[in-house]
Parts: structure tokens; C-alpha cells; sequence
């Protein structure tokens, strides 16, 4: 950890003028992400900008969906009774994610811009384009994990977004809105906001330096069931392998890109009639596939099929 | 030197008149712990405030430091010294042993340019806070001429030798027997690098006081510490004072010393003030031992009536170039089952890892994940229940040596669970048992661990209020050798419990070897009653002969000490009056245990069997455990709540063995992949649902005064092994390389078509 000032906002639009106005400024929430990769010299802001207290932890109705503060902390958001009722698939994501102490203090924004668990991004005396462009990845050629990307993927990088909530958000069609340094406020689909690694891994949203995620808002939940499942190495808390999300005709798709993957083959092949085996593999066809991972991509259209298959036994309230 | 004969005899603890040995007594320093009130050595309170300590450490697992850099490092806020091999004080060379009775050698740090693994401390940093030390450890630049070393063990054994001293057990002819058996089985099981992943990391507070160290380490074994610190130091061990009070988990990382532990000694007596130094979780992946891994080849040869004719279990295994060691996974099936014609042996790779050594039953914990899957192999080809297959292998005397067994309960141990369990509920045939979406199967193991006995000593005093205290060098890792000991003590004294205190962790209490190979309690434990039976003849010659005791003049033979009082008869006064009047300054003896030259007589072992149940999610893969149990037989118990804890325990570690635990060697950097908990995942609550233990009663009265023998490791002895074979019984996939993850599985389920 680098020596750094800290300052805690008074309000939203001071402390996205703070960052935008201070290269080495980053926000500061829950800090359950941030804060280790400070620890282990990874993250080196030179100032923080506690956003952490600001008022953006409620939720609210909104035209038959929800509007939900961007500091709410996942705990409060699982078990917050309009969710539990609208959206189980969110629910299910929430409490797959993490331990019960992190989920108490990571807030719905800082999920979103949680960093990938890539092992070689964690290890600073391995080459890594994410950690320090032009590196290299020492993933691409190194032990392949059962956490490395089937889509998307590049030569720079291959690592993938480990959020379970964000897959939810994507399958639900949920966007984020932000509030940007002229005070302008503005939405953006989830599943628009991660970019794929392409040559610049380093570069993971669309948000500007100092946009400020302030609340996801999720639109009515779809007709249909929806599920949510992670395979992970252990039942209690783990960083997944893969992970579906259901949401009655729409599916996402987690830990196998660089962002939470919007299945829109799945989706298309559904809507004709595909079975959900045959859906999933439209999907996975598509898949980056190479000597490592072709056990990854069987596993992902297997819980998929299984995923879409138990969501047409389940109808929301 | 004693004998198994002197401890036939009846005795306070074998008659348990006051009923404590063997009752749940809750954890003497539970209260402490769970309050967060016990000093761990990182935590204790200094003569003045510590300043903090920061290793760097290096990037390449082989070559040298060609150039270091610590300008910026030294000009970085706070930072109080920076040391790397170029400016370390003094210490003595690797290995050496200037006191020969020193337990262990000098273990310098920063002892050279020379790279001998990933990890390696290289630099050195002190600053007044943690946060400035770290961050100054960051600046230190530090250029390597790297070479290539040996690292990848499964491309390496062509370079497997035979450990140094030892030699293949050969008994009958296994080729001929191998190859005239109708039946057989011959499979090659791999178990990887495993880490402890203690709670608590290795750490040091040290302090000094002219040329004496007081230095309070996370350690198993206080003389080993205390040792290795002074003769890396040069100086007389008796100028290190080292206290191990509690220690967060040690699993047989902590038996050494580590570099926290020589650099926070060095940079106290240079700064001329407190320094406490530890380890972050990551540094421990690299800085510390691992268990190694080890491929193990298993052949089995039968009769068609599951008699074993043949039976050879060969390991290779790793260790580090400049730090021999040897995991022992084969010694463990030498005593298992009856077969004449044997061949038992090890192999060794020497890499440039960091240094392997003992984990949790070093030897059994892997070993016994391929023969007891062997086992249940070669079950299944001969139609038989694997009980009964292992029944009809049970040896009358030990298969290798042909000595007695001093008590031998494994049969027991395996019938009494196959019914607590339900294991009638196994349908043999594998794949057949679906619940939902899980595939459900049952496997089971045996389990066997050796028994020990080691010399050590104790002390005992009891003060004019009556208070018994009992001192002692010894370490409690969270095992619950604080409560046994009280147990043992407050049982000797026929006092209660409150009225006995505990002092340990301390190189100038009488010493014991620590903890480590399940001898703990037995060793200690031993020692502390022979110290309060020197006490019982102190008081009974103190009472007989004080003319103010109501037991004056009477016969020594007839004294009884029970419920706080020594009496004859009815002729009675309380240990604390008699102390008051007649040793007013209270009343010290020692007592001390030795190995009895006739126990190598007998074939000494705990037993027990292992039952498990688990779910195979046939869509991922994910095994989830569903139930275990396991029966077991390990002398006399002398806590069953801290006993079941540790049993229990060990089976936990056994599911974290079967299925998650493995630290991933990338053979480009000679490094582990996964350095914290989120990567080397463990069992937590969550992964353990259902799981329970008990003890058979048996005591053995060729191991001990006391007739107990250790728990510590023999709960994960096989415990993985029956997972693995559960896994196999739940989808027919048989997997012989561990930890069975989900991947693996599900290529396996895709292999047999699920």
C-alpha cells in the first residue's frame, strides 16, 4: 500500500469532481475489493473519495421496477422484501457472491467495478497487461484455470468479471445510472457497461474518469421463472467457474468473459422454439475455444440447458 | 528407563475416582480465545510500543540477487532500517551447531545472493507502522541473474532417488505373487502440494534486555525455536527466552523456526528496541513448508477370496533441494493388512521449491488416499463388500514385523460404523442412486496412525491457597492441551478443575517436545502426571510427618487424595490447609516420562473408519458431502469434547484434501498460482453438513501411564479416501488424482456417458 489522502464526500457531485479533477483519485465504497488490492500493491491510488455515506442507499419503486441505490450494501439488498418478491434471480446472485461479512459492507456499485480474480492479476511479480499495460499475460500461456474466458477473450488478457450480481442485472435488462463531472446525469445498459480486454485489458468500463455510479435500476421483472446458479469448487463461499442467469427469455452468462455475458444466441434460439439444449449450444458454438478449455465450454452449455430447463418450473409471485 | 509392566498398575487417572478424564471439560482458555483476550504472539504487550517489520521477498525461484537497490526504501516515511544480504548482521552459517545438543540449527536469514526458491526473503524493512514498512518494502528494486531450476515434479521423476538411509521393504517375493494373482489391481494416485493455511501466520515480538532475548513466536515445539534462534545468533540458548502461549493453528508448519522469528530478534537488538514481524497470508504460501506431492503406485494382489497375496505401495514424492525430507506415504500400509509377499518403499525428488515438510499427518494423509481407494478397487472386481475385503485381510500380528499388536480395534472400528452409519443403505453398484438433480454414493476407509512416546518433563507446585499450578514447555495449537492438562493434573490431585492452573509455551518451564505427530498429549500429558504423582508423595510425606496433620504418624500407603482433601480414611484435611500450615512457600516437584524400551515390542497404532455420503450434481459435477462419520479407537480418551473436536477436524481436512485442496505449481516461475484463501479453498462450514464422531473404549497399556494415545491425526487419516471412494460409488467415475474438483468430475461423468 502506497501512502494516500483520503477525503469523504459531502455530496455526489463534490466527490465526482474530485476524482474527475485527480488522476490518481478513486472512489471509495465498501472498500472489500479496493482496499486488499491497495494491500497488495496492485491498486496504488494516490486519494480516495469516500462515497460510501452518501444517500444512495435506498430502494425505491419506479414504473413498476426498482431503483436501487448504488451504496446499498448486498446484504440489505438480498434481503430487501420488494427484491425478494420481484427479482429471486438477483437474490440468488447477491448470496452466491462472497462471504456474509463482504457482502455486508460491498455496495451494489462497488460490485459492478469489482476486479478480476485472475491469480496472475493478483501476483505482482508476474507479467500482467491489466495490473501494468504492455506486460504481457502470464495467464495466456500459464495454468489454465477453470476461471479463464471462453468469450470475448484476447491475446492481452483472458481473465473474466467475477461478479454473481451483475449476471442477475444483465438477464433482467437492468442499466446503471451515473452521475458525470459536468453534474449531468446519464443510464447505460449492465451489460453495456464492461468492455471486452481487445488490446487495452486495463480498460474495463465505459465510464468516464470520475462518473459516478449512483443507483441500478431494474425494469419489471420479465414473464417467466428465474434462476440463478454458480459452480464453484466448494459449497460455501467461492469465486465461480461459471455461473447462468434466467430471467424468463433472457440469460447471462458469468465468469466467462470480461464482462458478464448477455447469452443473446441462447435468447434468439429460445424465441424460436430451440430447446434449451439446443439454445445453449447456439451459444456455446460461438465460444472462443483452444486446447485448455473445452471442459469450460461443455460445463457452461450444461448448467445453462439445466438453468433454462428449471426456470420454466418457476414462476414469479 | 521404564517398562510397559510399571504402568499395568492402577492409578489416579486409570480409576478416575474424581470422573474427569474422559468428561467433556469445556476449553480451559476457551473464554480467552473467544473473547479475543488471548495475547498471540503478534498481540503481546511489549516494554514499549514494537516498531513494525516487512519482508520482501523474491520473484524468481532459482539464480541470484544481482543488484538491490534500497535508496528509496530507506529515504520512505517511518522506516527505521533496511537490511538485505548485503548489510544483515551477522549470523552463524546455515546448519551450524555449536551447542550439539541444540534440537536445531542456525537457520540464517538473508543469508546470501543465492536464490533457492520463490519467496525467499530478500530484504528487510522496519518502520514505525505497519502501513510505512510495507510501503517502503515496495521501493526495494532488485534485479536476478535467474536459472533454471527443477520444479516441475510430475516431469522430474526421472531424477527420484532413494531417500538418503533408507531402503525398500522387500518381504516374500511380490513380483512372483504379483504375477500368479487371479486377481488384481495396479493404479498410481496423485495427491498435490498442499499448504497449512493456518489461521494465524507465522509472527514474532522480540525485545531485549542487555544481551538477553525474550522473543514470543507462533511455534510448535519451544525448544526447537529457542534453539535454532540461538545458535543463529551465537549466543548461549539460555539468553533466549521464548514463550509460545497460543498459537493459531499449526498443523506441523509452525515445528520451525522462520525468518520472523531471527529478523525480528536481529532488528530489536540493533534498533535497541521492541520489533515484532509476520508473515501476510500470501508470504506464507512461499515462506513456509507445504506438504510435497506424491504419486503413488498401488498393486494389489488377490485370491478370489479376497485374500491378499501381493501388495506393493511405492511413493514418489519432493522435497527441497537444500532441505531434505521425505513424505512417508507409504510407512503407514507396512502395518495395515496381512499379505506375505510385500514391497513398500519411497523415491525423492530433490526441486527448487520452497521447502516441503510435515502437514497434518505427514505420511497417512496423503499415502492412505491410494491404497484405501486401491482397496475399494479391487473390492469391486472381487464382488466384495469393502469391509468385509478388509476383514478378511485383518493381520494377527503386524504384517511386516510380526510383533504383537498392543490393541488392535480396527475391525470394530469398521463394523460398529457400517451400523451407526446405515451403510446397508449402499447399493454396491455404482451410478444407481439419484436424488434430484445429485447422484448419491457412500464410500468408507480405514484409518491407522501411529502412536508415540516422547521424553519429556514437567513441573508442579501447589501454593498455601491451595492452587495447583503446572508448568510445563509444551504448546497447545488449538488441539486443547491447556484442558487435557488440567484434566490430568486437577484428576492426579483429586482436586477440581478450578482449583489447577495451567502455565505453558515457556523455553524456562521443564521441557516437552511440543506439538506435533499426534504425541502431544501422550508425551505431555504423561510427564504431567508423573510430576503430580512426585507432588502426591511430597504432601503425603509433608502430611504423615507434620504433628499438626490429622494424618500424623499414619501409613504413607493408605493416603487418598480426593475432592481437594488427602486423607487416610477418615482422618482428612484440605491440600490447601496442609500446605498453609506445614509449607507455607508452597511446594515444587518435577516428574518426567520416558519411551519404555519394551512398548518397541508391540505394534502401536490408533484406528478408526471412515464413512462418507456424497452428492455428485450430474449436470456440473460439484461434489457436495451430504453426511460423514467415523468410529474410532485411540486409547483412552481423556476429553471427549476436545477429542471429537480434533477427530472431526482432521475429517474435515480430509474433504478439503478430496476436494479443493492443491497449490498449482506454474513451472515458468517455479511458483504457486494460488497465494490466499480466496484461491486455496479449505472447508468451511457450509461444506461439512452433517458430520460426527466417536471413540470406542479401549485404553492401551503399552503406550502410556495413562493407557491414551493421540487424536491429533488420525481424523484425516483416510478420511479423503473414503470421499473419493463415495464419489466413485455415486456416478462410477473413478478419479486417482486429487482434489477431485468439479472439473475433473464432469470428465469423468462425461467419460462414462452422464
Amino acid at each position: 500500500m502506497r501512502p494516500f489522502t483520503y477525503e469523504r464526500a459531502p455530496d455526489a457531485l463534490s466527490a465526482v469532481k474530485a476524482v474527475a479533477e485527480n488522476p490518481g483519485a478513486k472512489f471509495l465504497a465498501g472498500g472489500t475489493n479496493l482496499l486488499d488490492l491497495m494491500k497488495l500493491d496492485i491498486e496504488r491510488p494516490t486519494h480516495l473519495v469516500d462515497v460510501g455515506r452518501l444517500p444512495f442507499a435506498g430502494v425505491e419503486e419506479v414504473n413498476g421496477g426498482l431503483r436501487i441505490g448504488g451504496a446499498m450494501v448486498n446484504s440489505k439488498l438480498a434481503a430487501h422484501p420488494r427484491v425478494r418478491e420481484l427479482y429471486p434471480v438477483l437474490v440468488r446472485a447477491l448470496v452466491s457472491g462472497a462471504s456474509g461479512q463482504l457482502r455486508n459492507k460491498a455496495t451494489t456499485a462497488g460490485n459492478l467495478l469489482q476486479r478480476t480474480r485472475c491469480a496472475y492479476f493478483y501476483d505482482t511479480t508476474k507479467p500482467c497487461n491489466k495490473r501494468q499495460p504492455g506486460s504481457g499475460c502470464s495467464a495466456l500461456e500459464g495454468v489454465h484455470g477453470a476461471h479463464d474466458a471462453i468469450f470475448g477473450a484476447s491475446k492481452a488478457c483472458i481473465a473474466t468479471h467475477p461478479s454473481d450480481m451483475a449476471v442477475a442485472l444483465t438477464a433482467l435488462g437492468a442499466s446503471v445510472e451515473t452521475l458525470t463531472p459536468t453534474g449531468a446525469s446519464r443510464t447505460l445498459a449492465v451489460q453495456d457497461l464492461h468492455r471486452l480486454p481487445g488490446e487495452t485489458p486495463h480498460v474495463e468500463t465505459d465510464l468516464a474518469p470520475g462518473e459516478l455510479i449512483t443507483a441500478v435500476l431494474v425494469p419489471p421483472p420479465p414473464e417467466g421463472g428465474q434462476v440463478y446458479r454458480k459452480v464453484r469448487g466448494r459449497a460455501s463461499y467461492a469465486h465461480g467457474i461459471a455461473s447462468v442467469a434466467v430471467a424468463g427469455g433472457r440469460v447471462a452468462l458469468g465468469a466467462v468473459a470480461h464482462k458478464p455475458w448477455r447469452a443473446a444466441h441462447i435468447e434468439d434460439a429460445l424465441s424460436s422454439g430451440a430447446s434449451p439444449a439446443e439454445a445453449a449450444e447456439a451459444e456455446l458454438s460461438k465460444a472462443d475455444r483452444n486446447d485448455h478449455n473445452a471442459l469450460k465450454i461443455t460445463l457452461v452449455g450444461r448448467l445453462a440447458a439445466a438453468a433454462i430447463e428449471e426456470s420454466k418450473t418457476r414462476r414469479v409471485a | 528407563m521404564s517398562s510397559v509392566k510399571d504402568w499395568a498398575a492402577p492409578n489416579p487417572i486409570t480409576e478416575n475416582r474424581g470422573g474427569l478424564i474422559g468428561k467433556g471439560v469445556e476449553r480451559y482458555e476457551g473464554r480467552l480465545k473467544v473473547t479475543g483476550s488471548a495475547p498471540y504472539a503478534y498481540e503481546v504487550e511489549a516494554p514499549s510500543r514494537p516498531a513494525i517489520g516487512y519482508m520482501a521477498t523474491a520473484s524468481i525461484a532459482k539464480g541470484r540477487i544481482t543488484r538491490i537497490d534500497t535508496t528509496a526504501a530507506e529515504a520512505s516515511p517511518g522506516v527505521l532500517l533496511v537490511w538485505t544480504h548485503l548489510n544483515v548482521p551477522a549470523q552463524a552459517p546455515r546448519g551450524t551447531r555449536a551447542n550439539p545438543r541444540s534440537q536445531r540449527p542456525s537457520n540464517p536469514a538473508l543469508a546470501g545472493d543465492r536464490i533457492e526458491n520463490f519467496g525467499q526473503t530478500v530484504a528487510f524493512v522496519v518502520a514505525d507502522t505497519f502501513e510505512n514498512a510495507r510501503a517502503a518494502a515496495n521501493l526495494i528494486e532488485i534485479e536476478y541473474a535467474a536459472e533454471q531450476g527443477v520444479v516441475d515434479f510430475v516431469a522430474s521423476f526421472d531424477q527420484a532417488d532413494q531417500p538418503p538411509g533408507e531402503e525398500d521393504v522387500h518381504i516374500g517375493d511380490f513380483p512372483a505373487a504379483f504375477a500368479a494373482a487371479p486377481v488384481t489391481v495396479d493404479e498410481t494416485y496423485e495427491s498435490p502440494v498442499q499448504n497449512h493455511v493456518q489461521m494465524e501466520p507465522c509472527a514474532t515480538t522480540a525485545w531485549w534486555d542487555g544481551d538477553k532475548v525474550t522473543v514470543h513466536t507462533s511455534i510448535q515445539m519451544v525448544k526447537g525455536g529457542q534453539h535454532a534462534l540461538a545458535e543463529t545468533l551465537a549466543i548461549p540458548s539460555d539468553h533466549v527466552h521464548l514463550l509460545t502461549r497460543y498459537i493459531g493453528g499449526g498443523f506441523g508448519g509452525k515445528g520451525q523456526a522462520y525468518d520472523d522469528l531471527i529478523l525480528s530478534a536481529l532488528a530489536a537488538r540493533a534498533l535497541g528496541q521492541p520489533v515484532k514481524l509476520a508473515y501476510t497470508r500470501q508470504q506464507m504460501f512461499h515462506g513456509t513448508i507445504h506438504r510435497p506431492a506424491v504419486s503413488m503406485r498401488v498393486r494389489l494382489g488377490a485370491q478370489p477370496d479376497g485374500r491378499l497375496t501381493a501388495f506393493a505401495v511405492e511413493a514418489i514424492t519432493h522435497c527441497a533441494r537444500n532441505a531434505i525430507f521425505t513424505e512417508h506415504a507409504a510407512n503407514f500400509s507396512r502395518n495395515l493388512y496381512a499379505a506375505p509377499n510385500r514391497l513398500t518403499g519411497h523415491r525423492l525428488v530433490k526441486m527448487d521449491l520452497p521447502g516441503a515438510g510435515p502437514m497434518r499427518a505427514p505420511g497417512e494423509a496423503p499415502g492412505m488416499l491410494s491404497l484405501e481407494c486401491a482397496m475399494d478397487e479391487l473390492a469391486e472386481k472381487l464382488g466384495l463388500d469393502p469391509i468385509e475385503l478388509r476383514i478378511r485381510n485383518e493381520p494377527d500380528v503386524d504384517p511386516e514385523t510380526g510383533k504383537p499388536f498392543s490393541v488392535r480395534q480396527l475391525v470394530q472400528c469398521m463394523r460398529d460404523g457400517a451400523t451407526r452409519f446405515g451403510w446397508e443403505r449402499r447399493n454396491p453398484k455404482p451410478g444407481q442412486v439419484r436424488d434430484g438433480r445429485w447422484l448419491v454414493g457412500m464410500g468408507m476407509a480405514a484409518a491407522i496412525r501411529g502412536n508415540f512416546l516422547l521424553p519429556a518433563k514437567a513441573g508442579v507446585r501447589i501454593d498455601a491457597d491451595g492452587t495447583i499450578t503446572l508448568r510445563q514447555g509444551m504448546t497447545d495449537i488449538g488441539t486443547g492441551t491447556y484442558t487435557i492438562l488440567a484434566q490430568i493434573t486437577a484428576e492426579t490431585m483429586g482436586v477440581p478443575m478450578e482449583q489447577v492452573k495451567v502455565e505453558m509455551g515457556d523455553s524456562n518451564f521443564p521441557p516437552a517436545p511440543g506439538s506435533g505427530g499426534q504425541f502431544g498429549a501422550a508425551t505431555a500429558g504423561s510427564a504431567a502426571y508423573e510430576a503430580g504423582m512426585n507432588l502426591r508423595k511430597a504432601l503425603t510425606a509433608l502430611a504423615v510427618g507434620d504433628p499438626n496433620s490429622p494424618l500424623y504418624g499414619g501409613p504413607a500407603e493408605y493416603v487418598t487424595f480426593e475432592n481437594g482433601n488427602i486423607a487416610i480414611e477418615n482422618r482428612s484435611e484440605t491440600l490447601a490447609a496442609l500446605v498453609a500450615r506445614a509449607a507455607p512457600d508452597g511446594v515444587y516437584v518435577e516428574g518426567s516420562i520416558s519411551p519404555a524400551a519394551d512398548a518397541r515390542d508391540y505394534s502401536q497404532h490408533t484406528y478408526g473408519a471412515h464413512f462418507a455420503e456424497v452428492g455428485v450434481d450430474t449436470v456440473t459435477g460439484e461434489v457436495r458431502m451430504r453426511k460423514m462419520f467415523g468410529v474410532f479407537a485411540a486409547g483412552r480418551i481423556l476429553n471427549a469434547k476436545t477429542a471429537r473436536s480434533q477427530i472431526t477436524g482432521g475429517m474435515i481436512w480430509g474433504v478439503g484434501t478430496a476436494l479443493t485442496e492443491s497449490n498449482v505449481v506454474d513451472a515458468r516461475y517455479g511458483s504457486f498460482i494460488n497465494q490466499d484463501m480466496a484461491g486455496y479453498l479449505v472447508p468451511a462450514h457450509a461444506d461439512i453438513v452433517d458430520l460426527d464422531a466417536i471413540f470406542l473404549d479401549e485404553a492401551d497399556d503399552k503406550a502410556n501411564p495413562m493407557g491414551i494415545k493421540g487424536v491429533g491425526e488420525l481424523g484425516i487419516c483416510g478420511a479423503g479416501a473414503a470421499v473419493a471412494n463415495a464419489i466413485y460409488n455415486a456416478t462410477g467415475v473413478r478419479l486417482r488424482d486429487y482434489p477431485m474438483t468439479p472439473e475433473k468430475v464432469l470428465e469423468g461423468m462425461l467419460a462414462v456417458g452422464l
